[in-house]
């Protein structure tokens, strides 16, 4: 660029740069920034970020945030606009932790603080700018993956600090830590194991039925209508026969088969997962072109070589994209298994509906999203390499 | 009919058609050639707007096209590109009416004009107008393409390799309609081609592009004989020159009195080929013969050999 | 093949309307998956109502869900929005992480229960397949038919109403059709704060251990999923012949 162009552009607002900065700074003006509760289930009173902290620090919020503002309005390159939005994120939550100490008096344990949507704007904004620079910078699929470890270790430092132990949601998390881990463990297990026994049998059976195209319509038929029975369905479905296994078949119960609990959850969830599995292997396999198909055969190429050195490579980015929807869609579903005493993280989604508790919801929905936000990252910079090398 | 005044296009610091100025006569074909990236889709583009130009203007029939808005500018301006661009979702017959229905033409005005080009491009209307561009083979799709470009009566015709992607035989027949179509119309043409043939054969001038500068416009002639430039010269193939230029003439001026046995030449073949046929036979004379077949004289070998030396003109 | 998909589709559209008019009549069926001495047919409420009210939030949330994704992905696709491309881009790739069930559960506390956090969870979720979709379809009209649609002299507006949109049709309902199959399943998690749709049968045979609840449920569902999908699907098959692709 020339100088002049230079000159021009930075005169120019950045459209998508002054949406967010309105979104941001809006809500910060306009929305509460915490709603404060007495005790928590009742309805919260709204304050202002103002009101919500000491003056000096919140002054000092509302100078980031506006200057995460100006930066975000400006042609600023990507790198600095990442930066911007980082800071304010960071901000905004760090002041977020501050505030039960200023709004309630010291030892009410029964106080509840959580954020109001004037921070979850702010908040929502600064990540936009985040994600929308990290766009512009065109990272590697390596680079992304040390981003989102970046990433995991601020948060993890913010939550491991204490300074945000005041939160609501995270006194519903200090009541029942170790119940926490235990539903974490139980969710993930339940997620990718099924996920890993959906491809288990879905992989052989895409491979399958990508040989054999009369069976290709009748199988995915099958599987297409599986996927229509509501999960909640499927899950309720699935106790009856397990308990009926599990009082016949001697042992059986000693493995953890039964009507109620993991294993209808787990079984529910693998037979989900199928369709898009297979599906994903189907049209990977078939988005190799046929003149390299028809060169490999040429070059004297047998049929299994032909899928393996020349359709599975090729595929390998469809199947991985469908993989990545599949292990995020399962991760999501997971939360209905508590519906069956299955566990997981909707253990506390449902126990949070019922007690009108949304900081109990919240603690079961924030780590839910952000597993799946992971795996969408990781599988995502894997299809994204894999496309690369084939 | 088009004038082109000092027009450029840049990309940031990029100059990609670099002070261009041209004139076209109303009623001739214009071939634009050049190597690839010269900018002879982007000057082309800015005739219609489709391409913005940073500066200089464009004049057809003596008025500034940016006194019309782009679109309304574009109805008067025949379009055909390589790839015909046709609407898929639309029957060959809609295709061709698109842009006399933007103009608010009536029904059965648009119907008489659709199935006046369809036959005027061997295209029987009741059989090709109601099927769909998927249901045409290539060569017709691109027959549809110019057939569509010409609906409206358009007082210039812009085409962009239009026949690029077809095979030689139909890309000659596709030429040769485009010529008697414009005859008979009377329509400017502007036509960027990477075809040497193309341009010879087809334009009345040839305007030589070269990394977006225009360094020569003439006729073929003149282009053939004098190039402006080395590569004005190597474009066209030192190789084929002479032959070329020979192309471009029939044999009835060169015919002298005498005798020849064998073949004759008929005195409007082209005298590229009266050469080929006397190479072939290994003679050094042919007769030639009228429309009527009557004997006109002789073509030799000695004649058609000294017309296709550069000096000769 | 076809004279057997049409019996089929028949078939389940029969038993289907036979079960929400006349419920009593899988009674027998139905009897041997019912714990000893309960009722083997959901009578709590009208099933017919249920069934009209959850395909109606599924309705009206993906023709809401539609609206928004087109007119963004619209907006995204034009020159003056362009530059929100990639950030709509990942809101919606970032959107699909969100758990139907978690953002039905955070609605709750603003609209209360029922129907309306529901229809609130559907139409953020139905967003998704829509836009993506839509965006795939119009980014997918081929470069050289948007050139010769503009060389023709069609304005901005004529060229998306006439060229791009009905171009990217078939792409658009295969969007709304995956939208409106999440908005039929997702309405049965509804259920569980209070919506009234056809998950309260499954909800009531999984809180009484009434496997024949879970059953009817289950299978009206997933019928009428099917023959929804189904019906959708063949909208998109005439779009699809209508774009010139059949
Ligand atoms: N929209 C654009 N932005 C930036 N550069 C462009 C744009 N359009 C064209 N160019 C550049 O301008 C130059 C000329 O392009 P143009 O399409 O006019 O060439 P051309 O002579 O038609 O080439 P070809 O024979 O390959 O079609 C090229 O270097 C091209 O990369
Ligand atoms: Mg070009």
């Amino acid at each position: 660029m020339t100088p002049g162009a230079i000159e021009r552009s930075a005169l120019r607002l950045d459209r998508v740069g002054a949406t967010l900065a309105a979104l941001g700074v809006g809500g910060l003006a306009l929305g509460p920034f915490v709603s404060a509760r007495p005790n928590r289930i009742v309805d919260g009173v709204p304050h202002g970020l103002f009101e919500a902290l000491p003056p000096s620090l919140a002054a000092f919020v509302a100078l980031v945030a506006a200057a995460a503002a100006l930066v975000a309005l400006s042609q600023a390159p990507p790198v600095l606009r990442a930066f911007a939005g980082a800071a304010a994120l960071a901000c905004l939550t760090l002041a977020l932790g501050q505030a039960p100490r200023h709004l309630t008096a010291p030892g009410d344990i029964y106080a509840r603080v959580a954020p109001g949507w004037g921070y979850w704007l702010a908040g929502f904004a600064s990540t936009l700018l985040i994600a929308d620079a990290l766009t512009r910078l065109r990272f590697r699929p390596l680079a992304r993956l040390a981003a989102l470890v970046i990433a995991g270790l601020a948060a993890a430092a913010a939550i491991g600090s204490g300074a945000l132990d005041d939160l609501s949601i995270m006194k519903e998390y200090a009541i029942r830590a170790t119940s926490f881990w235990a539903e974490a463990r139980t969710h993930l297990a339940l997620a990718l194991g099924s996920v890993a026994a959906a491809l288990a049998i879905g992989a052989p059976l895409g491979v399958a039925v990508h040989r054999v195209t009369a069976a290709r319509g009748p199988t995915l038929a099958v599987l297409t209508v599986v996927q229509t029975i509501p999960s909640i369905a499927l899950f309720g479905l699935l106790i009856a026969p397990l308990a009926w296994l599990a009082r016949t078949i001697p042992g059986a119960a000693e493995i953890g088969i039964a009507g109620v609990g993991a294993a209808p959850a787990f079984v529910a969830l693998t037979l989900y997962a199928l369709l898009p599995v297979v599906g994903s292997v189907v049209s990977g396999l078939g988005a190799a072109p046929p003149p390299a198909i028809d060169a490999a055969r040429g070059a004297g190429m047998t049929d299994w070589q032909v899928l393996a050195q020349i359709e599975a490579p090729l595929g390998a980015p469809t199947f991985l994209s469908g993989l990545r929807v599949v292990t995020v869609q399962n991760i999501g579903l997971t939360t209905i298994a508590a519906l069956v005493g299955g566990g997981g993280f909707g253990t506390f989604v449902f126990q949070g509906v019922g007690q009108t508790a949304i900081d109990l919801v919240l603690l079961g929905a924030v780590p839910t999203v952000a597993l799946s936000f992971v795996a969408a990252v990781v599988l995502d910079a894997a299809s994204e390499s894999a496309g690369a090398h084939a | 009919m088009i004038t082109i005044e000092r027009l450029t296009k840049r990309y940031d610091d990029d100059v990609v058609v670099d002070d261009v100025s041209l004139e076209i006569a109303e009623g001739a074909i214009v071939a634009v050639v050049g190597a690839s990236g010269s900018g002879k889709t982007t000057l082309l583009r800015m005739i219609n707007r489709m391409v913005e130009p940073t500066s200089g203007r464009v004049l057809i029939a003596g008025e500034d096209t940016r006194a019309t808005a782009p679109h309304l500018l574009r109805r008067s301006i025949g379009y055909a590109i390589q790839g015909h661009g046709l609407f898929p979702h639309r029957t060959i017959a809609e295709n061709v009416a698109t842009t006399p229905k933007l103009l608010g033409w009536d029904k059965a005005r648009i119907e008489a004009r659709v199935d006046e080009l369809l036959s005027l491009f061997g295209l029987e209307p009741a059989i090709y107008g109601p099927r769909r561009p998927h249901q045409l083979s290539g060569g017709q799709q691109q027959r549809v393409g110019v057939a569509r470009a010409l609906a409206a009566f358009p007082r210039v015709l812009l085409m962009d390799e239009p026949f690029g992607a077809l095979d030689p035989i139909v890309r000659a027949k596709a030429q040769a309609d485009l010529r008697a179509i414009q005859r008979k119309l009377g329509v400017t043409v502007v036509l960027v081609t990477h075809d040497m043939d193309e341009a010879t054969s087809l334009a009345d001038r040839i305007a030589i592009m070269e990394r977006g500068r225009l360094v020569q416009e003439a006729t073929p002639v003149e282009v053939l004989t004098h190039p402006a430039t080395q590569f004005a010269a190597d474009m066209f193939g030192a190789d084929e020159r002479p032959f070329r230029l020979l192309s471009l003439k029939s044999v009835a001026d060169l015919t002298q009195p005498g005798e020849a046995g064998g073949e004759p030449i008929a005195a409007d073949a082209d005298r590229r080929e009266a050469l080929a046929a006397l190479l072939w036979s290994g003679r050094a004379a042919a007769p030639v013969t009228g429309a009527g077949g009557e004997r006109l004289g002789i073509v030799t070998l000695a004649r058609l050999v000294e017309a296709a030396a550069a000096k000769a003109r | 093949m076809k004279a057997a998909a049409w019996t089929l589709r028949l078939l389940t559209l029969a038993l289907l309307a036979v079960y929400l008019i006349r419920p009593e009549t899988f009674a027998a069926a139905l009897a041997p998956l019912a714990p000893a001495g309960a009722p083997a047919v959901y009578t709590q409420s009208s099933v017919l109502e249920l069934a009209a009210i959850h395909v109606a939030i599924a309705a009206v949330a993906t023709v809401l869900a539609t609206a928004a994704a087109l007119a963004l992905a619209v907006f995204a696709t034009r020159p003056a929005g362009s530059a929100f491309l990639p950030l709509f881009r990942s809101v919606a790739n970032a959107g699909q992480t969100f758990p139907p069930v978690a953002v039905l559960a955070i609605a709750v506390p603003s609209v209360g229960f029922g129907e309306a956090p529901t229809l609130i969870a559907l139409t953020l979720y139905g967003v998704l397949p829509v836009f993506e979709n839509a965006l795939s379809g119009i980014e997918g009209v081929s470069p050289a038919v948007l050139d010769a649609a503009r060389g023709a002299g069609l304005s901005p507006r004529q060229e998306l109403l006439e060229v791009e949109l009905p171009l990217a049709l078939p792409a658009i309902l295969s969007g709304v059709r995956l939208s409106a199959v999440i908005a039929l399943s997702t309405a049965t998690i509804g259920s569980t704060v209070a919506a009234r749709t056809l998950g309260e049968v499954v909800i009531a045979g999984l809180a009484t251990n009434n496997l024949a609840y879970i059953v009817q449920g289950a299978a009206a569902i997933a019928a009428l999923t099917v023959l929804i999908s189904d019906a959708l699907g063949a909208l998109e098959r005439w779009a699809a012949r209508r774009a010139g692709r059949g």
